[in-house]
């Protein structure tokens, strides 16, 4: 795909190099991997807070790392998403099961930090392949602590992998279609929005 | 005078992830109450890049009414 520039530069633009850094931390130290939170936390500020998808649109450093290397570096390919992908019955199934994913692993947590489980030093890729992670960890926390960051870890590079992927084949920033986060709070600010019943035009997120 | 063509989104099958915010160069389309895209007619100069860069592909360029 040809090169796509921002209309103009904003610092936000950069954020990318947030993502560079969450995933570079987490292989030398894996609780970096507890500001992975940051990221489900924001959106629902400005969902919340504000009825808008400033996270999404702005300040979502996945989001600005794909329209930096797909669409400014022109890394994608700029296949048309099948109709399917971004379809509502997808985007909301493929929420539910994030967000399955992310509730097993407070769940998991949950035993380990009662004595129910034990510690696994390894990185889990797209829900299947295990990867030995261990020199990321020295000790010095709760097991259930070490846990939950092995586990978000894993759950963030494997949706990042998915994201680059859709990102190499299709648009820079086909993630956000089907991104959970986006999903739901599309949802929320959709409800927000009609309980409010404002129709104003004029009411934009700029 | 406006352009011959104009950028219209598709409201239900928007994701809203403001990709098209930010490419324009008139500031004529933005995301209206994180919901979907809006275009403002009176900016809009039918350049094409919003729908180029929108991720869903759900931005069409039509003839002006």
């Amino acid at each position: 795909m040809k090169s796509v520039q921002p209309a103009k530069r904003h610092w936000y633009h950069y954020l990318w190099l947030y993502s560079l850094f969450f995933f570079a931390a987490g292989f030398f130290n894996i609780l970096f991997a507890w500001l992975g939170l940051v990221s489900f936390l924001l959106p629902f500020v400005f969902a919340f807070g504000f009825g808008t998808k400033g996270f999404c649109n702005r300040y979502c450093d996945r989001g600005q790392f794909l329209r930096m290397f797909g669409g400014q570096l022109g890394l994608s390919r700029g296949h048309a998403m099948p109709a399917w992908m971004k379809s509502k019955p997808f985007r909301y199934a493929f929420m539910v099961f994030f967000f399955a994913m992310f509730g097993n692993i407070v769940y998991t947590t949950w035993l380990i930090a009662h004595g129910a489980g034990s510690l696994s030093e390894v990185i889990t890729i797209l829900w299947s392949v295990r990867v030995p992670w261990q020199w990321a960890y020295a000790g010095g926390v709760e097991p259930w602590i070490a846990s939950f960051a092995f586990q978000l870890y894993s759950l963030m590079l494997t949706s990042e992998i998915i994201a680059l992927a859709t990102m190499l084949w299709f648009r820079p920033r086909s993630w956000c279609v089907y991104c959970p986060m986006g999903t739901l709070t599309q949802l929320i600010c959709k409800r927000k929005a009609s309980s409010e019943e404002k129709t104003q035009e004029g009411d934009f997120a700029k | 005078m406006g352009s011959k063509r104009i950028a219209v989104p598709d409201r239900e099958a928007c994701a809203a992830c403001g990709s098209c915010m930010d490419v324009c160069p008139r500031k004529a389309i933005s995301i209206f109450r994180g919901s979907y895209a809006v275009v403002d007619a009176t900016r809009c100069v039918g350049c094409g890049m919003c729908s180029r860069v929108c991720p869903a592909g759900v931005i069409l360029m039509e003839v002006r009414p």
